[in-house]
């Protein structure tokens, strides 16, 4: 609280600020969230980062081994592997977050409301829940895509439908500790809405746990969509998408360990990553690892 | 007395889990866009077959009395013909429940044995180096793709050293145990790192109990005190981590299955699905929503077994 900082223009401030808080960060917070920042990067500059489309079929180059031309070697259509590393972080990546974070907003209110209000709404909700996870999470997913066909949009839509749960259960179990804190019950006295008091006033204190629980949710999110497509039911090639890349691979995996070696270790890499920015969240918002990891 | 009311309890507790998962294999046919019986058929079959398979399957009846038949029928394990296979469904959906059951068990064996050390150092040593290796060691197993991690090992232990068969199930039980090692450890490698941070967290709460401090203060050996009380009374974590898992595995099982072509659940599923064989499909939902129930109602029983105090509350 120095003069200097109170006078200088606010985006110097908030970058003062911001720079104060990584300065807080737990050692995994730093390294998670660098090397996502790089792989996020990489998704975006991915034409500027290799000559290579990564659609274009080279079938005189197929099936060559890692060199400096091509990083992570070619597939069987001489396609350049790095690249469709490069610009498969755009699909898994986008289709993880959206899973994770999508859901994630409505699972919480649901939760936090049912929590605070109880009565049948509550019940109805709880015993939903209990069905949506009774269910073997993949098995359900591939229920909804045989009834729907497979594709991206469908993974989506069967994603949305299912994965509030963990979510809602997540954020109901909070809201009835928070539901009897002083400032809740002050917030009630002084004649203030539910929904404002849910939202406004206890949605900020309950959030962060389903904020570190959804790091460990986009990694698996990612393992989903890859392993829907490696099973065919989830994004369709020729699009790069990692596990389609692992997929098509495995006839070749003899003759061509590179086709899905290298693809996997970059879902490691990035699984990794987010597994570490969920560790540190953990410490930073002093839970006790309420992350899966 | 107590043992009745507790089981009657977790019996009527499941009850709306069964009517939902119930709800979900019924609908499994009904939401579908467009018409069932056409994409079942992939397009090619005349009107009269398109409405002999219809009056087949009910689908000409009110959707109330179908749910009431499809029950009656489902309680006696019958669910229909496949439509691919001209067979019923429940005999090819019955002869798999055994391969998967016994994968599974085999995976959650492995995963306990590769976990519970690592678990016990974790919580021995929290916080020293050893302890952030394994959580590291964990998040890096928790993002590996387990059809990956199975193309791995069966390049690695199956093509390259030749020393583990990558595919068929083996004629006696030591010959089965071997043919399945590779696809379980595939979905144990998905499950021990959970498990081990599950563990680690409840072997840690224990360790805070007044009744460790007794044994601390009588002198005993941290090494005794750990393996001795700590773990005994982190067995009910242990059940409850495995039974909340079960769901876990078997979605680790349906992709392990489809890459090793083991003759299970998981690997009909996926096969079922892409020739859209929407009795498969029912049958599958509603054995696999019942094997968590089952899986649930033992770990209920075992918690007697290890802690009869659960009967009181």
């Amino acid at each position: 609280m120095t003069s200097l900082a109170n006078t200088a223009p606010l985006s110097r401030r908030l970058l003062q600020q911001l720079i104060e808080e990584v300065r807080h960060w737990p050692i995994s917070l730093k390294i998670g969230t660098s090397v996502l920042t790089l792989i996020v990067l990489a998704g975006v500059f991915a034409p500027w980062l290799t000559p290579y489309d990564p659609y274009y079929q080279d079938l005189l180059n197929a099936l060559q081994a890692p060199s400096w031309a091509h990083p992570f070697g070619t597939d069987m259509f001489g396609r350049d592997i790095f690249a469709r590393v490069l610009y498969g972080i755009r699909i898994d990546m986008q289709i993880g977050f959206f899973t994770t974070y999508v859901p994630l907003t409505y699972g919480v209110m649901l939760g936090a409301l049912a929590g605070y209000h109880g009565g049948w709404f509550d019940a109805v909700l709880m015993r939903i829940i209990d069905v949506a996870v009774a269910f073997p999470f993949l098995v359900l997913i591939i229920v909804i895509i045989a009834i729907l066909g497979p594709g991206v949009h469908n993974i989506y839509v069967a994603v949305f439908l299912v994965a509030w749960a963990m979510y809602a259960r997540l954020a109901r179990s909070e809201m009835l500790v928070e539901r009897t804190k002083d400032y809740v019950l002050a917030a009630r006295v002084l004649g203030f809405g539910s929904g404002r008091i849910v939202l406004a006033h206890a949605l900020p204190n309950i959030i962060s746990s389903s904020i570190v629980f959804s790091m460990s949710d986009f990694v698996l999110n990612i393992l989903l969509v890859s392993g829907l497509s490696f099973l065919g039911l989830g994004v369709q090639p020729p699009a790069p998408e990692w596990g389609a890349m692992i997929a098509e691979g495995r006839d070749f995996i003899l003759d061509a360990w590179w086709i899905c070696t290298l693809p996997g270790l970059v879902v490691v890499l990035t699984g990794t990553a987010l597994s570490l920015v969920g560790d540190g969240l953990a410490r930073r918002l002093g839970h006790n690892r309420k992350s899966l990891m | 007395m107590l043992f009745l009311n507790y089981i009657a309890n977790r019996l009527l507790q499941m009850m709306p889990v069964i009517f939902g998962i119930s709800l979900v294999g019924f609908f499994a046919i009904h939401l579908v866009p467009g018409d069932p019986i056409q994409i079942m058929m992939h397009g090619h079959a005349s009107p009269e077959s398109v409405a002999a398979a219809r009056a087949q399957l009910g689908l000409d009846r009110p959707l109330l009395e179908q749910y009431g038949r499809f029950v009656m029928l489902a309680v006696t394990g019958d669910f229909g013909q496949s439509i691919v296979q001209r067979q019923a469904v429940g005999a090819i959906v019955g002869e798999r429940v055994l391969p998967t059951v016994f994968l599974l068990s085999y995976s959650t064996v492995l995963a306990i044995l590769i976990a519970l050390p690592l678990a016990l150092i974790s919580a021995r040593y929290s916080d020293h180096l050893v302890d952030h290796a394994i959580r590291i060691g964990g998040m890096v197993g928790f993002a590996m793709p387990p059809f990956w991690v199975g193309l791995l090992l069966m390049l690695f232990f199956g093509l390259y050293l030749r020393w583990l068969p990558v595919s068929g199930l083996g004629n006696d039980f030591a010959d089965r145990v071997r043919h399945l090692l590779l696809p379980s450890a595939t979905i144990a490698l998905f499950l021990a790192p959970i498990l081990v941070q599950s563990l680690r967290s409840a072997m840690l709460e224990v360790m805070t109990a007044d009744y460790i401090e007794v044994a601390r203060a009588k002198g005993l050996t941290p090494r005794r005190i750990l393996l001795k009380h700590v773990l005994r009374n982190a067995l009910i974590p242990v059940i409850t981590i495995l039974a909340v898992n079960i769901g876990w595995l078997l979605s680790g099982a349906v992709i392990v299955e489809y890459v090793f072509s083991y003759p299970g659940l998981g690997s009909l599923l996926v096969r079922a699905v892409s020739y859209r064989d929407y009795p498969v499909i029912q049958g599958l939902s509603i054995v696999f929503g019942v094997l968590v129930v089952i899986v649930n109602l033992m770990a209920d029983l075992s918690y007697i077994l290890v802690d009869r105090r659960v009967l009181k509350k």
